[in-house]
């Protein structure tokens, strides 16, 4: 459902991801493994539609955007502003509510079943910047919850999290997953991926390696993706785009 | 009691005018200055005040005291300053703050030059510092429209806002609207901005705007409670400056400003949700149960 096919991106002419073909099934539940500057984040922005491919094509199959539920960075949320809990999960209902349509009854029985979900129930008139960051990573997966898409992208879900909340959202990441949701998440903690997640695509500015977990996070896979993630790094512009 | 508080506003007709401009120009203002300073432009809005001032000048230049030349003029100059220096920071990658202030202070420059070959110092005065106890039918008509025209808007661009304020990168996730709501957001603090010159003046109409906002992140939690309180603060500082530049003859729009000025002052120590006080009592607390 989701196929990248020879797919280079990148920014001013410099491509940060290389060639990358891959074919990501309906339900699968995979981890986007990779050195920093891999490209990982480059590679959402291009499924997300925000920058355009400069070789190659995305193929999103049946999905169109509001089928996708994406989960930011928590630290890229500005947690000063007044929203309360609530309002800030109930975001989540822009799909279907949009710029001024009221949000009624169902939607917010929605919202509070989401909410008690993730284990924020009482939380609901609490300000962001009353939150922990664990508490804040549990409110970002109850508004994935209320987006219901079909296909969940998130970056970097469980960084400066502790195990008992890590444990707690991926119970519910694995719920979403077996009710046909398909996933593909950022993850840095290597033993969280083996633990987790069955399909990984290792990423280090190429495809270094896709499949079964097991089989992608070899010594000998992990070893080239840091050579390659730090080696010519500053060479990236040599890469001739049309060249394969 | 009465004699001193509401004589004043039942007995002079231009004295009922500006109250009612006041409160069309808070009702508008003040919301846009609570997400002005949420966004962290509060700066931003100062620098937009002063670019306004050039097309002010040409309006004055070739219609005089007009309301509507003057505000045609200050729009169109305060738009070109924010569009020209945001396609210059997008284009070249050199940061908005920079092209912000360049653009608005050669806007400034041309400004002051404009009324200066043009007209005497007292016609300076007025745009400078506004003359909010001499509302002709023309200014308060045009307070009224912009007044509607900034609800209405608002309301329309409410959650884009809000949401481009606080997540970005979940808002681009599911909607092209962000930058929509951006640039419509920056409209609107330039329509206030040229609003309230007429009232105001250029250089004290972005005090109405950012400082009851200001004011009230002190005092309330809640994003619909702070735009309700910033627009009461924003007008009972409107209500009492009239007040007190009638009674003792000082200038008007100075003197609204410098009792939002206190009042913000105050609520720095006394404010009851982020003052200094309470915060001293909560940490207090928390070492007792501790």
């Amino acid at each position: 459902m989701l196929s990248f096919q020879n797919l280079t991106l990148g920014y001013d002419r410099h491509p940060a991801v290389h060639h990358l073909s891959a074919t990501i099934e309906t339900g699968d539940f995979v981890a986007l493994v990779g050195p920093n500057g891999a490209g990982k984040s480059t590679l959402m922005k291009a499924i997300l539609g925000h920058i355009e491919p400069m070789e190659g094509r995305i193929e999103l199959g049946d999905l169109n955007r509001d089928d996708i539920a994406y989960l930011p960075q928590a630290s890229r949320v500005d947690r000063s502003f007044p929203l309360t809990v609530f309002q800030f999960a109930a975001s989540g209902l822009w799909q279907t509510r949009g710029l001024i349509q009221r949000v009624n009854r169902a939607d917010r029985q929605r919202v509070t079943d989401a909410l008690s979900r993730v284990g924020l129930h009482g939380f609901e008139h609490r300000t962001l910047d009353a939150l922990s960051g664990g508490q804040f990573q549990r409110l970002l997966f109850a508004r994935k919850l209320v987006q219901n898409g079909r296909l969940l992208l998130l970056d970097e879900p469980f960084s400066g999290v502790d195990e008992q909340t890590t444990e707690d959202l991926m119970a519910v990441l694995q719920a979403q997953h077996r009710q046909g949701a398909t996933i593909v998440a950022v993850i840095h903690n290597i033993n969280l991926v083996r633990r987790y997640f069955p399909t990984s695509l290792l990423l280090s500015r190429e495809l270094i390696a896709f499949g079964k977990t097991d089989e992608v996070l070899t010594t000998h896979h992990l070893n080239r993706a840091s050579t390659i993630g730090f080696g010519d790094h500053v060479h990236a512009d040599i890469c001739q785009v049309s060249e394969s | 009691m009465s004699s001193v508080l509401i004589a004043p506003f039942t007995e002079f007709s231009f004295m009922s005018r500006s109250l009612v401009g006041m409160l069309l120009l808070c009702l508008s203002t003040a919301p846009v200055g609570v997400f002005l300073m949420l966004r962290r432009l509060s700066l931003t809005g100062d620098a937009m005040s002063h670019a306004i001032l050039p097309g002010a000048a040409i309006g004055f230049m070739f219609a005089g005291l007009s309301v509507t030349a003057m505000t045609i003029g200050g729009f169109i100059a305060g738009s070109l300053v924010v569009v020209l220096s945001g396609l210059t920071a997008r284009q070249t990658d050199t940061g908005e703050d920079s092209s912000l202030a360049a653009f608005y202070l050669t806007s400034l420059a041309i400004g002051v030059m404009i009324i200066s070959m043009s007209g005497s110092s007292v016609d300076l005065m007025n745009v400078l510092f506004g003359s909010a106890l001499a509302l002709d039918n023309a200014a308060l008509i045009l307070l009224y429209i912009i007044c509607a025209l900034t609800l209405i808007t608002l309301t329309i661009i409410y959650r884009p806002l809000v949401l481009e304020s606080v997540d970005p990168d979940f808002l681009k996730s599911i909607s092209p609207m962000g930058s929509l709501a951006h640039y419509g957001f920056l409209i609107l603090v330039v329509l206030n901005l040229v609003s309230g010159f007429h009232a105001m003046g250029t250089l004290m109409s972005v005090g109405l705007m950012i400082l009851p906002s200001a004011i009230a992140r002190f005092w309330v939690k809640s994003l619909e409670v702070m735009i309700v309180s910033a627009i009461s603060i924003a007008f009972a500082a409107c209500v009492s400056g009239l007040l007190l530049s009638f009674h003792f003859s000082v200038p008007t729009s100075p003197t609204i400003i410098s009792v939002l000025g206190g009042s913000y002052f105050l609520s720095i120590f006394i404010g009851w949700r982020k003052g200094v006080l309470i915060k001293l009592i909560q940490r207090r607390q928390r070492h007792l149960t501790a």
